[in-house]
């Protein structure tokens, strides 16, 4: 009986898989490795680092965000990017987990012109910082003009400076021409290049939107919005597994840190191979990533 | 994986959203007062699901979603509350 190995390209001592009463039950190799692309650790606490690295993640990556309530003023925005690339790095050391981050002022306090472009004028500031990734999560919430002319400034600035962009699309009935208007607006910019970016929290009705654009994917595992874990697979059976990746996206809301490894564990359950699974939760956002030169694990 | 194996790893949990869905209707219906437009919604996404075809969890998500193109004139809100509300009213957004 074959071992079952993990990762592919390295070789395991083990004992055979443990047959059980149900076939689709298949065992995952101890050693599962994954990237962690999206999550809000600076909302989570101490332990969610721990579970984090003791499922095999090797990075987590951190795009900036609304904390829950609007920010008086761009110091707050000042701090939280100083917590984003200043505190949260060491905090994630601690567990041997590497931490990067994208920098933005989310669309959720778009609304505010003049604040988001005193936001703008902070952020180039901190972008030669090891950890930061580029610009993110920008993108829209209510699909405003306002919202777009941020997203629009946002753009403008990621090109200008050389950056990578991770983008936001807005919830539930917002979500497809949320993702349109977002589509537009990256196009209609001649410097933007669609492998640099990824648009995230795609569902059954955007995800062709995105990658038939030609840009990168993303799937938030939520328990109650965006994609289930079996949802998610469906859309991976469904459309393949290029420039597309999974994340928890967990915050301070009803999210999931270990939601990555445990809809890991459900593919293997529906027969997908290590390889593939190893594809999509590690490969896939290592190649994104590492077209930032400061994407570095080990 | 077969049909077999699908119905074995999915079916009691599909079973059991189902059996929520119709409680959830029927608590609705039990309750005074009038409903809003996220039933209407609601109960042309359910319609969806007797649809042939593979693509019924797109098909729900569209019964849900803004179908307009333009920008809103100002965000009054930072939620999203799952249904569009000018298929109810009529709004061509």
């Amino acid at each position: 009986m074959a071992c079952v190995a993990w990762p592919p390209d390295r070789q395991l001592e083990c004992t055979p898989p443990v047959r059980t009463a149900n076939p689709t039950l298949l065992p995952l190799a101890p050693d599962m490795r994954y990237i962690e692309p999206h999550a809000h650790m600076v909302s989570r606490v101490t332990d969610d680092y721990l579970d984090l690295a003791t499922a095999g993640c090797q990075a987590v990556c951190e795009p900036a965000f609304w904390a829950g309530f609007d920010r008086s003023s761009v110091d707050g925005f000042y701090d939280y990017f100083c917590q984003l690339t200043e505190h949260e790095p060491k905090r994630a050391a601690r567990f041997g987990l590497a931490h990067f981050c994208w920098l933005c002022i989310n669309p959720k306090e778009s609304e505010d012109l003049k604040l988001a472009d005193e936001v703008l004028a902070v952020i180039p500031q901190f972008l030669a910082r090891p950890g930061v990734l580029g610009i993110g999560e920008i993108g829209l919430n209510k699909n405003s003009k306002n919202e777009l002319a941020v997203l629009e400034r946002h753009i403008d600035l990621a090109a200008a400076h050389d950056q990578m962009i991770l983008v936001h699309t807005p919830h539930l009935e917002d979500k497809l021409k949320g993702t349109r208007l977002i589509i537009d607006a990256l196009k209609s910019d001649r410097r933007v290049r669609p492998e640099r970016v990824i648009i995230d929290h795609v569902e059954e009705h955007t995800v062709e939107l995105v990658l038939q654009a030609g840009f990168w994917a993303g799937m938030t595992l939520y328990p109650e919005s965006k994609c289930t874990p079996a949802r998610a697979i469906d859309l991976l059976e469904r459309y393949g597994t290029e420039r597309i990746w999974m994340n928890s996206a967990c915050d301070w809301g009803v999210s999931v840190p270990l939601a990555v490894p445990r809809t890991a564990l459900e593919m293997r359950k529906r027969g997908h191979t290590v390889e593939a699974i190893d594809k999509v939760i590690y490969q896939n956002p290592l190649e994104f990533l590492s077209q930032c030169p400061k994407f570095r694990l080990g | 994986m077969t049909r077999q194996q699908v119905l074995d790893l999915y079916f009691l949990d599909a079973r059991c959203k189902l059996i929520d869905l119709a409680a959830f209707l029927d608590r609705v219906d039990r309750a005074p007062g009038e409903a809003d437009f996220r039933l209407a919604a609601f109960r042309q996404a359910l319609r969806e699901l007797e649809r042939p075809g593979p693509q019924r969890a797109k098909q729900v998500l569209l019964a849900f979603s803004d179908p307009t193109t333009q920008p809103i004139a100002k965000a009054t809100t930072k939620a999203a509350c799952g249904a569009w509300p000018g298929k109810a009213t009529g709004d061509p957004g």
